[in-house]
């Protein structure tokens, strides 16, 4: 008896032991060293210097901003786009939606950084797709796609649209299929059906989905870098910059915390509006 | 893949019977659908393209010419190799320790109620949830403060670390889904605890296991924002590639990215064959 009641907390220990060292401490180990002060040199003391925040919201204002309004463009770029392509999956796919859904899958075996860059040498402004149009006199000599906002909103919405198509796909298709026929026996055309019924059932679908692109959307900076050129730099640039090229770590710190904590009240002003509670059921 | 759907596509191909009203009209939802895989997969088919592509400077952006010359080189750049060795042992390690602490924090999950349950699953969430940006950062903070050295170790820590939830929660799925009368039949028929453990229990959760291990391979295999922050002086394939965005991507590069996605397609339709073949038998 004794040995069935302590076998779950074996089972649990050495993955909460990972997970306690490496997540849970770092997380705390980042909030001290934002409110460190120094440098490389002199190494850096624990002052609580909650000046650093100020410092960081202060010179990094118009980065955030831009990463939360690049990632919420993306978002719904990726909800206009894969909500409909969920919905074909689950209604009409038939005997092939495991495959269909293998197909979205697929591209993630390229690698990421090379599916972005794949994006840049495709797009280029002289290359396979640009180059012919120029030729023909379709467009003129100057036009560039890259380089641009636009070019950073599609590159994020094209590396998260997995994201988003999977958990609407799952609720639709565990959704009763008698609900659908209710609402047609009860006189609902095809709109009002979709509107009353599919629609609210499947929000918390579209919630997941938008917790699992906008969070990574806006933290980004592999599409800033490579499609987006020197103005269109977003936060994650800056907290790599700090940490990597500058060590500024009090600093780059301090960011990465302001970045968190607006993601966290975004996702749960967002959960609030929707009314959808128990957040974390849905997602996992 | 192609011919599957033109077979299914073909328009009296016995629709189930509510459907039967919509016969006559074009399926515009397939052509959707199909556009946007065509969106998904455009970078995909220029790199595989392009690694037969024969290019006159160092920029592989131009068609020049058929050629099999950086097959037969695949292995020309001594520094690209061993960033993908790199990447590879690094990903099967993930592999084994994510593998193994997930699937016996999903069976914990899945099978027992304990103290701290909850607050597992916040924890999980989290990890899963949070940006790669802070994963990093936050390990690399917390290594400069302990005066760790950066290096191909806590690249292998910090895989494992953003792994493990997403192996524990494939495993729990399956876990929820076991027929516990399988188990008490073990138990009934004389098997010990850990003989019906290994002979019952753990056949069963085994295609969860390997999908969940191979889950983390990929994760593994393809991070890049987490690993620039850990990595140290330790290249993998994603960062070797960033670094010579600078100077030109040599063809290899998408002589590598061809290899690998082909080896996921095989994966994958032989995934699909055994799944048919096991829900056909």
């Amino acid at each position: 008896m004794r040995n069935r009641k302590l076998t779950p907390y074996v089972l649990v220990l050495p993955a909460w032991t990972w997970l306690a060292l490496f997540f849970v401490v770092p997380i705390g180990g980042m909030l001290s060293l934002s409110l460190t002060t120094g440098n490389v040199i002199t190494g850096f003391q624990q002052t609580f210097a909650v000046g650093n925040y100020a410092t960081a919201i202060g010179d990094y204002w118009e980065q955030i901003l831009r990463s939360l309004s690049y990632g919420a463009c993306a978002t719904l770029v990726c909800i206009a786009v894969g909500y409909p392509m969920a919905y074909w999956i689950a209604f009409r796919g038939g005997a092939y939606k495991s495959t269909y859904l293998l197909l979205i899958l697929l591209p993630f075996f390229v690698s990421f950084v090379l599916r972005t860059i794949s994006w840049r040498a495709f797009l280029s402004d002289n290359g396979v797709v640009l180059g012919p149009l120029k030729d023909i006199g379709l467009l003129p000599e100057g036009f560039a796609v890259l380089n641009s906002a636009p070019a950073v909103v599609l590159g994020l919405a094209y590396n998260f649209l997995p994201f988003m198509v999977l958990p609407i796909y799952a609720v639709l298709e565990r959704m009763d299929p008698h609900l659908v026929e209710a609402a047609h026996d009860l006189y609902a055309n095809r709109v009002h059906a979709f509107t009353r019924v599919i629609l609210p059932v499947s929000l918390p679908g579209v919630f997941a989905g938008v917790l699992m692109t906008f969070i990574p959307t806006s933290a980004d900076y592999v599409n800033a870098s490579v499609l987006g050129g020197t103005h269109n730099t977003m936060i994650g640039n800056v907290i790599r910059t700090q940490y990597l090229v500058n060590n500024n770590y009090p600093i780059a710190a301090s960011i990465t915390f302001v970045l968190m904590g607006l993601l966290l009240v975004g996702i749960f002003t967002y959960a609030r509006a929707l009314g959808t509670e128990r957040v974390m059921e849905v997602h996992a | 893949m192609t011919t599957d759907v033109r077979t299914a596509a073909g328009p009296p191909a016995a629709p189930p019977p509510r459907r039967a009203r919509r016969r006559g009209r074009t399926d515009w939802g397939r052509y959707y659908t199909w556009a946007v895989l065509a969106w998904l997969f455009a970078p995909i088919a220029f790199m595989v393209a392009f690694s037969f592509n024969d290019p006159a400077g160092r920029h592989n952006t131009t068609w020049q010419g058929f050629t099999l010359h950086w097959y037969r080189n695949a292995f020309a750049y001594p520094d690209l190799n061993d960033a993908m060795a790199n990447s590879l042992t690094i990903a099967l390690l993930t592999m084994v320790v994510a593998g193994g602490l997930g699937t016996l924090l999903g069976l914990a999950l899945g099978r027992f109620s304990f103290r701290g349950k909850q607050l597992t699953n916040l924890v999980m969430f989290a990890a899963i949830s949070a940006p790669e940006v802070v994963l990093g950062a936050a390990l690399l903070s917390t290594f400069l403060m302990m005066n760790v050295t950066t290096g191909y170790w806590t690249t292998v820590v910090a895989h494992v670390m953003f792994c493990v939830s997403f192996v524990a929660i494939t495993v729990r799925a399956r876990v929820i889904t076991l027929d516990p009368r399988l188990e008490e039949a073990a138990r009934d028929l004389g098997a010990g605890p850990w003989q019906t453990f290994r002979l019952v229990t753990l056949p069963m959760l085994f295609p969860a296991i390997m999908a969940g291990g191979l889950l983390a391979f990929a994760l593994s295999i393809d991070d890049y924002i987490i690993t620039t922050f850990v990595s140290g002086d330790v290249t993998t394939f994603p960062l070797w590639i960033w670094g010579a965005t600078r100077v030109g991507i040599p063809p290899q590069v998408n002589v590598m990215g061809t290899l690998l996605f082909a080896v996921g397609l095989i994966m994958a339709v032989v995934n699909i064959a055994l799944a048919r073949r096991r829900g056909g038998g």
